[in-house]
């Protein structure tokens, strides 16, 4: 399992790094749609077909609204050099990396090996979650049920965004 | 740990696409990536070897061992968030590109005022 998931991940970061560094932003674009598939991938691997259903339908209409909006525009990588201060981005970039490596290391020191997690905090929800919700789905049952506040937040900040996004799109701004 | 390895850099790589890239498209793009790598990192944390999906069926295994049910529960509505936010950020690419003709920061960086 953890090699599969190692070589899928492999193709995504390929696919990651190739989006950063395309020339055309329409095969940007595509490119993160190998990352976004990947994921789908992985999720049925890691069995979370519920993440994989959300994922595959999310990922698509991402891929429809950044192809809307690159086709829209000149769709050039812009050629201009970065000059000394893309060179300072750069090494502050990598520096910032190395140090967020460092923290990485300490947290996963406390994380249990890949598969053998210990369900702490879920021991309940498996028990006793299709009593108590009547859900045979236990994802459903801890999103409906347990954490239905998480649900309703989530909610809000949907219709927020969509507020947002037609807010920021019919202002006519000054020219 | 090779996986919850790889999985961090693919966060690091969208890091660094925000930091040294140019242009707010492919700002957005490693936005959605780093997204994505912590999607799968919660993923990742709540899988069991040899687990069942949290779905109860008519021909489960004796003595099934699902797989963790609260971190898919967050990731689910995480995800959701996750295409609220890139739209918002779309959207304002959108305006902004409309308004200076370019998606380039530094542009629009020196027609301020």
């Amino acid at each position: 399992m953890e090699v599969l998931l190692s070589v899928i991940l492999g193709f995504m970061i390929i696919g990651a790094i190739y989006a950063l560094h395309a020339n055309d932003l329409l095969s940007a674009v595509i490119a993160q749609g190998i990352v976004g598939y990947g994921l789908v991938i992985c999720f049925l691997h890691l069995r979370a077909p519920d993440l994989a259903i959300v994922q595959i339908v999310v990922e698509t209409i991402t891929l429809i609204i950044m192809v809307a909006v690159v086709l829209d525009s000149s769709r050039k990588e812009l050629k201009t050099p970065a000059g000394w201060k893309g060179t300072v981005n750069i090494i502050l970039g990598l520096m910032f990396i190395g140090f967020m490596i460092y923290f990485f290391d300490m947290a996963t020191a406390s994380l249990e090996l890949f598969g053998e997690h210990s369900m702490r905090m879920s021991q309940t929800y498996v028990e006793e979650g299709a009593q108590r919700t009547g859900a045979a789905n236990l994802v459903t049952g801890v999103l409906w049920d347990f954490r239905a506040y998480d649900t309703l937040g989530e909610a809000t900040i949907l219709f927020t965004a969509a507020l947002g996004v037609l807010t920021v799109l019919r202002l006519k701004g000054k020219k | 740990m090779t996986v919850y390895f790889m999985c961090f850099f693919l966060f690091l790589v969208g890091l660094y696409g925000i930091v040294t890239r140019r242009n707010l498209i492919k700002i957005v793009i490693s936005f959605t990536i780093m997204e994505f790598s912590v999607f799968l990192f919660f993923a990742l944390i709540g899988y069991v070897e040899n687990g069942v999906a949290p779905i109860l069926t008519k021909n489960l295994p004796e003595n099934p061992v699902f797989v963790d049910p609260l971190p898919q529960a967050m990731v689910l509505t995480a995800i959701v968030i996750g295409l609220a936010t890139s739209a918002m950020l779309l959207a304002i690419a959108i305006r902004i590109y409309k308004k200076y003709g370019t998606f380039d920061i530094r542009e629009i960086n020196n027609l301020r005022g």
